[in-house]
């Protein structure tokens, strides 16, 4: 599981890639804090391309729904786009759609979120 | 080993009423019409039309709270929880054996709450002398409360004109007792008051009930603790209460846990079956055939290189022949 960031004129864009299980929910945790820091009030909106996510645990969602509050806390504004299909299907399954902003296209969630 | 569900509700009983019963008759109905002509003019072509409707449409997930009977290869009955279920358990064993035939029942109780214990003053053997209604529990206020329970003014009658039938035994988690044929091991639970799980071996065959206990996704003893309490059962019945998007927001700290959590626990656990169990009164039957279907395309998202998982939705009348 690995997170890169990348210039975007418009929002704090971070690449995600590879499994957020039980075994990497705690990493994946770690290395989004210092982008969670800095989504607050006034600031680009934190968008997560989840392209290259092949599989999120409920582990994993409970880490993302600490991160979502975490931002809206200070003010700002998460959200998560680009899923692959069955991605998307366990955010429906569990529920965390209605809990955290996702979106098809990372279009959509600009679109939204800025 | 049979695992017969006799309560598979949460919290409290629930029952279709009126006006669902009418739309239910209706939908059936709207089915039926599309029909082509002549397939229910035949005894076995009305049951075969009845038995392919979805379970939402031709059963029910039943009302009454938690109660589930496990029969093994000896004459004594074995029973976990006494929710509002009980009482259908108790006249069939009475209808089976007759008031003239003294039988043993041992009766594990998860917790004390009314859920899972208002079916005893309704289970009929209670007042047959000659009864023995054996209560195994973990907990130290096991006979307080089932005294309690049967007292003025929540009861007209008195523990004490009953007492007689009655033993109380008290059980440690991690120990594991042979009681009628069966091995049978407790696990403390997450759950306000504390709640315990059981594990049930014979014959090479396991039953874990699991009912009114949280999981915490951060809390990793635990999680492998009870993947080793599920190791390669059976079948599991485990409290599917909540969404897991609930489990951790608003009902974080409720002690109930989610179908997602139970498959992902017993995909650890390499078991055979899990029964999604202690259904949450909010949801109705087409919500619960729903959250069966999320649950069986999460086991198999989930499965990877592992055995496949069977996931079933427990309701009043499932047999489970292990
Ligand atoms: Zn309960
Ligand atoms: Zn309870």
């Amino acid at each position: 599981m690995e997170l890169e960031a990348v210039v975007h004129p418009k929002a704090n864009l971070v690449m995600v890639r590879g499994r957020i299980d039980h075994g990497s929910s705690m990493a994946f945790s770690e290395l989004l804090h210092p982008h969670l820091e800095n989504c607050k009030k006034g600031a680009p909106p934190l968008v997560l391309d989840f392209a290259g996510v092949d599989y999120v645990s409920s582990a994993g969602l409970r880490a993302l729904m600490i991160a979502t509050r975490f931002a809206k806390n200070q003010g700002g504004r998460l959200g998560i786009a680009e899923f692959q299909p069955l991605v998307r299907e366990v955010f429906g399954i569990s529920r965390f759609d209605l809990v955290i902003p996702c979106f098809d296209t990372l279009e959509a969630a600009l679109g939204e979120l800025a | 080993m049979q695992v017969l569900f006799w309560g598979t509700r949460g919290s409290l009983p629930v029952s279709l009423n009126a006006e669902q019963l009418r739309q239910r008759l209706l939908s059936v109905l709207e089915v039926a019409a599309r029909l082509p002509a002549g397939q229910l003019d035949t005894a076995i072509g009305r049951a075969e039309f009845v038995d392919a409707l979805p379970f939402a449409l031709r059963g029910t997930y039943g009302g009454q709270s938690a109660c589930v009977e496990i029969r093994g290869n000896g004459p004594e009955h074995l029973i976990c929880d006494l929710g509002s279920g009980a009482r259908g358990l108790g006249n069939a064993k009475l209808a089976r054996f007759g008031p003239g035939t003294p039988q043993t029942y041992h009766i594990f109780m998860s917790h004390l709450h009314w859920d899972h214990l208002m079916g005893l003053p309704f289970f009929t053997p209670l007042y047959i002398p000659g009864n023995r209604l054996i209560i195994h529990g973990c907990h130290a206020e096991l006979e307080a409360a089932v005294r309690l329970q049967m007292s003025e003014p929540g009861f007209p009658v008195d523990f004490s004109l009953v007492d007689r039938q009655v033993e109380f035994h008290p059980m440690e988690p991690g120990q594991t007792y042979d009681i009628a044929g069966f091995q049978v091991c407790a696990m403390r639970q997450m759950h306000g008051g504390e709640s315990y799980g059981y594990r049930f071996a014979q014959e090479g065959k396991s039953f874990v009930y699991a009912t009114d206990s949280e999981h915490k996704l951060d809390q990793e003893e635990q999680w492998a603790a009870c993947v080793d309490f599920f190791r390669e059962a059976d079948l599991i019945a485990f409290d599917a209460m909540y969404s897991l998007a609930e489990m951790v927001s608003v009902k974080a700290d409720w002690g109930h846990s989610s179908h997602m959590i139970g498959v992902e626990l017993a995909l650890a656990a390499r078991a055979r079956r899990l029964a999604l169990f202690h259904h949450d009164p909010l949801n109705d039957d087409a919500s619960l055939d729903r959250l069966l279907a999320d649950s069986r395309r999460f086991e198999a998202l989930s499965r990877h290189r592992r055995p496949p998982l069977e996931v079933l939705s427990a309701y009043d009348g499932l047999i489970v022949q292990l």
